[in-house]
């Protein structure tokens, strides 16, 4: 009566040992590595770069455990592993020599990493890859920022960009007379008489087909009043978050960090999470980076340059100096800044084939663009940038005549390759709405290391505990609920590590609480086979009764746990989310061990035995009749 | 080798009322000390600062504190931070104070003690964090609750449900309670904690529910107290090895996971103890309070037990 067909010792069996080779890679732990990426958008990394790292590498007589190309997307990386930090360490420096011969202009970003140091035959599963568990900030070491996208910012520059862009409608369909400004969020135009606003209404309608005009009279003048409707607000939202996110990771990218964390968190908030990352303040300074651009003029009357001569600065003028370092006296008035910048693209001038950045400006900035050349034909016109907080003249041309269009040509002692740079900094460099970082958290690696050790420890001494209890007080049924025990464990870690799980401090101390509550279901059947035995029921009986009675039990008790799991996973955040993850997937591994692997090895023991008079669960007490 | 030679059927019921009124009294107590006393939240609830300092030297820990107490705070943390010369400062929100200004003059104090120390960072978590995390912890108890009455309310019957769920409530009270009157730091571990609690005791609730149902089908002719008086010795052995057991792990992370875990096994140790308590005596009795019957669990008698035992 206790037997198994075999197909359910074999699935047991396939449980445990696909178990234990996802469970594995947990164990080897993780090598130091260093990683080679690109440091610029025009850098490619190809397979070559492998054979160059290893060349370097083994002309150093630096001993590597292998390295590695890997395509992700359009990013190569090539990844080689150590033996030890201090080879780590002087294959970066070997490296960063070798690769990037110029250090202020870097080509390739050489970082630190750690990569899983499995055996090699793992990689041959490939897609069953087993892959270790992913540690949280709190047990490597890293660094955590919450940040909060104002989202109002984002809508600022919306109705800003609507404006004008209903200004050159409305001069477009010349139809005079019109003013429109933003008058918070809204757009206002105002209009000389209801006849001309209701020709201008039925041209926006068609035109702006986001905004939602309603009419009105103000003094005697009609005006319009244009409101974004619910879901383009919600498009502006999302773009604004979508491309900040982006720029985000753009920028850690250049950090070279092993895996960063950038996700949105709710409709405005962007959690981004570097882990190795010590430097707090570089990597704030890489988050809170906008490059922009800001065009101003140039004074260069004979005041200004007695000023430049003598080393002092005039009132209204800001000092800076362009890419030569030859200073430069420019006024603080800024004409167009980027925000008016609709693209930036490299390429050649086509007469001098002088590498240019081409600026293609908005409606406003080019109207704006076109009066200030009008204005200034022969005078000298600054093109700045501004890259963490610091300026510098790209350029500073001489105007030769009015540009109008809107498309401006940038171009100056520029390589090809600064060419590049500069107009994908201009494009992909800002942030579509200003950030702040409302939340912040560093953890060492030294107390990430030590985390580990507490939370492996604490788990450890307590299933030992535990086991040596349920062995003396069950003996051979206390051997096999450990060993559900373990295999429980087992189970767990391996679905940890193939979901890429991210384990924390919670987590580790769900999986402890998770074994401790997990010895229940064990204690509930042999309890119940004793009680059994207890009533008179032969062995065998005992335990199929045992099993079959507890099984109720165990099903409800773990059902209402496992609601307390759910809410804990719906409304937790951070650590308690981790906890939640980790106490979900452990009641279903533990039904499972308990109930189907316990099960499996009592049979597989008992089951043969025709005739049973004894079960090893330890003296079965029985009361006097009366 | 068995704990548990239990010759007869123990008249747990038989003092329900007077355990009962313990349990009100606690109940109200703990309620009294969360008013009155409120939580030591950490800084995730309350936001707050955290400064990171750099000494040239080995960082006198014990010198910072008598800095930064004479700075008037009484609630903060000083501990190291990566090396024995960096010192991590924490400090909570001060009313009026922005976080530049509080740590402008921790650090101006500091300089004046020693002036070689330097300032690293400056972190902070922003209120409007803390509000979340409370505004979220509430909702989890809620669903908790909500779904814990139903699936019981299903699985057995409503006054089981409800009481299942009051004993519960109960032990995350008295627990709160706790924390409360000694003041012990609440972070989202030890919010994780009593959450999980919760899970935990009605777990043992239902345990003994399933046994008090199950009784009802094989003593027929026993009235209602006495089947929950044999329920509960019935399950007594079990529920005392598997708290045991658990209890085991929670002291192993009591006295080895370190500082982040000790106030959680601390909540998950008040919460054990309380879930034994509360679903032998809170619960079950009030199921009994609230009339629970026969004929409320055995809907109607389809199945016969196969070996059916009359007497206990």
């Amino acid at each position: 009566m206790n037997r198994y067909p075999l197909w359910k010792y074999i699935t047991v069996l396939v449980a445990v040992v696909i178990g234990l080779l996802y469970t594995l890679p947990n164990f080897y732990g993780e090598s130091p590595a260093v990683q080679v990426s690109s440091a610029k958008a025009t850098v490619r990394i190809e397979p070559a770069m492998l054979d160059r790292v290893q060349q370097t590498l083994d002309e150093a007589k630096l001993q590597s455990e292998g390295a590695y190309f890997e395509q992700n997307g359009p990013q190569g990386t090539v990844r080689a592993r150590f033996p030890s930090t201090d080879v780590q360490l002087a294959a970066r420096d070997l490296l960063e020599r070798t690769l990037n011969p110029n250090p202020a202009d870097p080509q390739y970003t050489v970082a630190l990493n750690l990569l899983p140091a499995s055996p090699a035959w793992m990689k041959t599963l490939g897609f069953f890859e087993p892959k270790p568990m992913y540690l949280g900030l709190d047990l490597r070491g890293g660094v955590h920022f919450l940040l909060q996208v104002d989202m109002r910012g984002a809508l600022t520059a919306r109705y800003d960009s609507m404006a004008a862009d209903m200004r050159s409608a409305l001069r477009q369909d010349r139809i005079e007379g019109a003013s429109v400004e933003r008058a918070g969020n809204t757009v206002v135009a105002d209009f000389a008489d209801a006849a001309t606003r209701d020709r201008a209404l039925s041209m926006l309608r068609s035109r702006q087909p986001d905004l939602t005009f309603s009419s009105r009279e103000n003094n005697g003048r009609a005006e319009l009043v244009g409101t974004l409707s619910e879901n383009a607000i919600t498009t502006v939202q999302s773009s604004a978050l979508r491309q900040n996110i982006n720029t985000l990771h753009n920028r850690i990218n250049e950090l070279g960090v092993a895996e960063p964390v950038i996700q949105q968190q709710g409709a405005d908030r962007i959690v981004v999470q570097l882990p190795g990352v010590q430097d707090v303040a570089k990597a704030k300074e890489l988050l809170g980076r906008t490059a922009t651009l800001e065009i101003r003029m140039v004074d260069d009357s004979p005041a200004a340059q007695q000023a430049l001569m003598s080393n002092t600065v005039p009132f209204g003028l800001e000092r800076f100096d362009d890419r030569n370092g030859a200073p430069l006296l420019v006024r603080r008035q800024v004409v167009l800044t980027g925000e008016n910048l609709q693209d930036a693209q490299p390429g050649r001038d086509s007469q001098t084939q002088q590498p240019t950045v081409n600026l293609t400006l908005d409606s406003k900035g080019a109207r704006i663009f076109r009066d200030v050349t009008r204005d200034n034909v022969n005078k000298r016109m600054a093109i700045l940038l501004f890259e963490n907080g610091r300026g510098e003249v790209v350029t500073a041309p001489v105007i030769r005549t009015e540009i109008a269009g809107g498309q401006v040509q940038i171009s100056g002692s520029m390589t090809t390759q600064e060419a590049a740079d500069t107009s994908l900094l201009l494009r992909a460099g800002s942030l579509a709405a200003p950030m702040s970082i409302i939340e912040e958290r560093t953890i060492g690696p030294s107390l990430g290391a030590d985390n580990i050790k507490k939370g492996f420890d604490s788990t450890l001494y307590g299933f030992v505990a535990i086991a040596i209890f349920m062995i003396v007080y069950y003996r051979l049924f206390g051997v096999f609920s450990t060993l559900g025990l373990a295999m429980n464990v087992l189970l767990l870690l391996a679905l940890l590590s193939m979901l890429q799980a991210t384990l924390t401090l919670p987590g580790i101390a769900a999986i402890a609480l998770t074994l401790g509550m997990a010895i229940d279901s064990n204690v509930l059947i042999n309890e119940r086979i004793r009680e059994e035995l207890r009533n008179g029921a032969t062995p065998h009986q005992a335990i199929h009764q045992g099993f079959e009675r507890a099984w109720g039990t165990i099903l409800d008790s773990n059902l209402t746990t496992l609601i307390v799991g759910l809410a804990l996973l719906a409304f937790g955040t951070g650590p308690v989310r981790g906890f939640a993850v980790v106490h979900c997937l452990g009641i279903l591994t533990s039904m499972f061990t308990s109930v189907v692997g316990v099960r499996a090895m009592v049979n597989f023991w008992y089951g043969r035995q025709r005739k049973l008079d004894k079960l090893a669960i330890g003296a079965v007490w029985k009361p006097k009749q009366h | 080798m068995e704990f548990f030679r239990i010759h007869r059927t123990i008249p747990f019921m038989r003092h329900a009322k007077v355990l009962n009124a313990i349990s009100l009294i606690t109940f109200v107590l703990a309620v009294f000390f969360i008013i009155t006393r409120g939580f030591h939240l950490s800084i995730e609830f309350t936001g707050g600062t955290l400064m990171e300092v750099g000494y040239k030297q080995t960082a006198q820990l014990d010198e910072v504190r008598s800095v930064v107490t004479k700075l008037g705070y009484s609630d903060f943390q000083v501990q190291n931070f990566g090396t024995s010369r960096d010192v991590m400062i924490r400090l909570p929100l001060a009313e009026g104070q922005t976080s530049a200004t509080q740590s402008e003059t921790v650090i101006a104090a500091l300089k004046q003690a020693d002036p070689s120390v330097e300032l690293r960072r400056v972190e902070f978590v922003g209120p409007q964090i803390g509000e979340e995390l409370v505004h979220n912890g509430l909702m989890a108890l809620l669903v908790v609750a909500l779904g814990i009455m139903v699936y019981l309310g299903l699985r057995f019957e409503w006054k089981f449900a409800l009481a299942g769920v009051v004993a519960n409530l109960h032990d995350v009270v008295i627990i709160l309670g706790f924390f409360a009157f000694f003041q012990w730091e609440f972070s989202l571990p030890v919010l994780a904690g009593v959450l999980a609690v919760l899970g935990y005791s009605v777990n043992e609730s239902v345990v003994i529910m399933d046994r008090i149902r199950e009784n009802f089908r094989k003593y027929r002719r026993a009235d209602v107290p006495e089947v929950i008086n044999s329920a509960i010795t019935q399950t007594i052995s079990r529920t005392v090895i598997t708290h045991g057991s658990t209890q085991l792990m929670v002291l192993s992370m009591f006295f080895f996971g370190g500082p982040s875990l000790h106030y959680f096994a601390l909540a998950l140790t008040i919460g054990i103890w309380f879930g034994i308590y509360s679903s032998v005596f809170v619960a079950a009795a009030l199921a009994m309070w609230m009339g629970v019957k026969r004929e409320d669990l055995i809907k109607a008698p389809k199945k016969v037990e196969e070996n059916e035992v009359e007497t206990p």
